[in-house]
C-alpha cells in the first residue's frame, strides 16, 4: 500500500506505535491462553495439582461427554436467538436514527440516550428485571388484574427466556455502536441519485444501506457472538440455575479444581470462536472498511 | 428532490467536503414516509425496554425498612442506602467501590494513550501488521473467563500474587485495549490527512505534529475511548473474577451481593453506581463541550 521508498524505516515506526499494545498482549492475552493450552495437556491430582505430563485424557473426556454436546447446542441456541434479535434492533434503530432522523444533533441526542445505560453495571441492568419478570412482578400483576391469566406466569423469570431477554438489552447497543457508525459513512447522495434513478426504497435497503453497513454488521456480529458465547453468568443467574453454557460448565469446573478438563473444554471453545470469527473476518474485511 | 437539493448549501455550511444532509431518503413533499412512523415506534419501545426495568429499581431502592424486591412500593426513606453502606453482610462496598474506581482511572488512561500511539501505527502498513492485528482481535473475543484463569495460573506459576493493580489491570486491559483501538480506527479514518500534511509544509516536527495538530483536532474521539475505557473498566466481571486477588472490585461485590444479599440494598447499589457513571459521562461530556468552545473562541479570535 505504503510507496517502498524506505520500507524498513516504515516498518520499524509502526512497530514502535503499536509496541505498547504488543507488550500489554503478550504477557496478558497471549501468555495466558498458552498456560491454559498447557493445562489442557497436564494430568491432575484432583485437588487442583497439576502434573506435567503430556495427556490427552482431558480432551477425550469432554468429547466423549454427553453433556459437552448439550452444552454446546444450548449455547449456540442463546448466541444464535440473541443474535437476530439484536441484529435486527441494532440495525433497525441506527438506520432510524442515521435516515429518518432529520435534525443532525437530536440524531447525536437520541444515540446518546441509548448508549446511557450501557453505562450502568451489567448486573444490575440484569437484576433489573426481577421486579418486571418475577413471579410477583409488574406483568404477572398487570397481566392477573387483566384476568388474562389466573396463575402467575412463572416462565418469565429463572428460564431461558429472561436469559434472552438480559443478552438483548445488554448486547444490543453493540450492534447500534458498530452500524450507526457505517451507516453513517453512506455518503446521502448516492441515495439521493438511486431515488433519482427510481429506486425503490427496498431496493435502496438491499443495494446500498445493507452492502454498506456491512462491517459494522460484522463488528456488531462478533462483539454479540463471542460477548454470548463466553458468557456464564447472564445464563446462571437469569436462569435460575436451570441453563448452562459451556462457560459455565467450565466455571463449574474451576469451582472443584478440574483444571485439566476446563481448560481442555475452553480450548475447543476457542477454537470454536476463532473459526466462527474468522469466517466473519474472510466474508468483511473490517480493518480495510473501517480505515478506509 | 428540488426542494432537497436548494436546501443543501443552507444546510451545509460545515468545512466537511461531505455533505451533511440527512433529508436524502425523506420524499420531496413534506411529511414522512410510513416507515418513519414504524421505526419511530421501534426506537421508542427499545428505549422503554431499556430504560424501564432500570427504573423500576432506582425506585424501589428508596423504599422504608419493609421494603421487598417487587412492586407495589412499601414507604420511601433512605434506609436501604445507609444498609449499603454501614451493614458488614453487604460486604465491603466502599473498598471495593475504591478500587474499582482507580483501576478504571489506570485503565482509562493506559488505554487513552496506547490505543492512540497503535491508532497512529495502523494508519500505514508495517511488516507484520496483521499478525498484530489478528492479536488483538483475539484478545478481544477471547472468553473472558478463560484469558482471567490463564492469567491467574501465570501468575501462580511464577510465584507471583494475583491482585486488582497487576494481573487484574493486565486482564482488564486485555478487553479495553482492543476496544480502544478499534474505537480509534473509526476516528482516524475521519482525520483529514492534509492538516498534517499541512503541520509538516509548516516545518512542524513529527512530534508537533501529533502534539499540535492531531491531539487537538482527535481530542473528542479520544475523550470517546477514555469513556469506553473506564465503563469498561468499571464494569468489567469475567476477567477479573480469577485476577484480582484477595480484594473484591466493585462488579465481584456485586456479583457476591447477588448470591447473597435479597434486600433493596442491591437495587441501592444499583442506583449509586449508576448515578457514578452519569458523573462520569457528564464530566466527559463537558469536557468535549470545552475542547468545542475554546477551539469556537480561538477560531473568532
Amino acid at each position: 500500500m505504503q510507496p517502498s521508498q524506505a520500507p524498513s524505516r516504515a516498518n520499524l515506526a509502526g512497530w514502535l506505535y503499536v509496541s505498547p499494545l504488543v507488550l500489554v498482549l503478550v504477557p496478558f492475552f497471549v501468555a495466558p491462553i498458552l498456560v491454559v493450552l498447557t493445562a489442557s495437556f497436564f494430568a491432575t491430582d484432583g485437588f487442583g495439582g497439576l502434573t506435567p505430563d503430556f495427556t490427552l485424557t482431558s480432551y477425550v473426556e469432554v468429547l466423549h461427554s454427553a453433556l459437552t454436546l448439550k452444552l454446546y447446542l444450548a449455547t449456540i441456541k442463546f448466541t444464535v436467538l440473541t443474535w437476530i434479535f439484536t441484529l435486527i434492533i441494532g440495525f433497525f434503530v441506527a438506520y432510524f436514527l442515521v435516515f429518518h432522523v432529520r435534525n443532525q444533533l437530536l440524531a447525536i441526542g437520541l444515540f446518546l440516550l441509548c448508549t446511557v445505560p450501557f453505562w450502568t453495571s451489567n448486573i444490575i441492568r440484569m437484576i433489573s428485571w426481577i421486579p418486571l419478570l418475577g413471579k410477583e412482578g409488574l406483568i404477572n400483576q398487570a397481566l392477573l388484574a387483566l384476568g388474562v391469566v389466573h396463575q402467575p406466569l412463572e416462565v418469565l423469570l429463572f428460564s431461558d427466556f429472561a436469559v434472552i431477554i438480559a443478552y438483548v438489552h445488554q448486547l444490543t447497543i453493540f450492534m447500534i455502536v458498530p452500524i450507526f457508525n457505517s451507516m453513517a459513512r453512506i455518503d446521502k447522495k448516492l441515495i439521493e441519485a438511486a431515488i433519482n434513478a427510481g429506486a425503490s426504497r427496498f431496493d435502496i435497503m438491499r443495494l446500498i444501506v445493507v452492502p454498506m453497513s456491512k462491517s459494522g454488521i460484522a463488528l456488531g456480529t462478533i462483539f454479540v457472538v463471542s460477548i454470548v458465547m463466553g458468557d456464564f453468568f447472564v445464563v446462571k443467574v437469569m436462569s435460575g440455575g436451570g441453563s448452562a453454557s459451556v462457560v459455565s460448565a467450565f466455571y463449574e469446573d474451576v469451582g472443584v479444581l478440574q483444571y485439566p478438563t476446563a481448560a481442555a473444554s475452553a480450548v475447543l471453545l476457542t477454537l470454536v470462536l476463532v473459526a466462527i470469527v474468522s469466517l466473519i473476518l474472510r466474508t468483511v474485511d473490517i480493518r480495510q472498511e473501517i480505515t478506509r | 428532490m428540488s426542494a432537497v437539493l436548494a436546501d443543501m448549501p443552507k444546510t451545509d455550511t460545515s468545512k466537511t467536503i461531505a455533505p451533511a444532509s440527512t433529508k436524502a431518503i425523506a420524499p420531496s413533499k413534506g411529511g414522512r414516509p410510513w416507515t418513519f412512523y414504524v421505526l419511530a415506534t421501534l426506537f421508542a419501545a427499545y428505549v422503554i425496554a431499556l430504560y424501564g426495568p432500570m427504573f423500576c429499581i432506582y425506585i424501589l431502592s428508596f423504599q422504608d425498612i419493609r421494603g421487598g424486591l417487587v412492586f407495589p412500593m412499601k414507604g420511601h426513606s433512605l434506609h436501604w442506602f445507609v444498609d449499603l453502606f454501614t451493614q458488614a453482610r453487604t460486604g465491603d462496598v466502599k473498598g471495593s467501590f475504591d478500587r474499582s474506581i482507580k483501576l478504571a482511572v489506570i485503565v482509562t488512561i493506559i488505554t487513552v494513550v496506547v490505543s492512540f500511539l497503535a491508532g497512529l501505527g495502523f494508519r500505514k502498513r508495517f511488516r507484520g501488521d496483521t499478525f498484530v492485528f489478528y492479536i488483538m482481535i483475539g484478545s478481544l473475543v477471547a472468553p473472558g473467563l478463560v484469558l482471567g484463569l490463564g492469567t491467574g495460573l501465570l501468575f501462580q506459576a511464577l510465584g507471583l500474587d494475583a491482585s486488582w493493580y497487576t494481573s487484574a489491570l493486565g486482564a482488564q486491559l486485555s478487553w479495553t485495549l482492543p476496544f480502544g483501538v478499534l474505537v480509534m480506527f473509526a476516528v482516524m479514518s475521519r482525520f483529514n490527512h492534509v492538516w498534517e500534511e499541512a503541520a509538516y509544509d509548516l516545518g512542524a516536527s513529527r512530534w508537533q505534529s501529533i502534539w499540535l495538530v492531531m491531539i487537538p483536532v482527535l481530542a473528542p474521539g479520544l475523550v470517546a475511548v477514555a469513556l469506553f475505557g473506564f465503563t469498561l473498566s468499571y464494569d468489567e466481571f469475567a476477567r477479573s473474577l480469577q485476577t484480582a486477588g484477595s480484594l473484591n472490585t466493585l462488579p465481584l461485590e456485586i456479583w457476591s451481593m447477588t448470591l447473597n444479599v435479597t434486600s433493596p440494598s442491591l437495587y441501592a447499589l444499583g442506583t449509586v453506581t449508576t448515578i457514578v457513571s452519569f458523573i462520569v459521562i457528564g464530566a466527559s461530556l463537558g469536557t468535549i463541550v470545552l475542547i468545542q468552545k475554546k477551539r469556537g473562541s480561538r477560531a473568532k479570535g
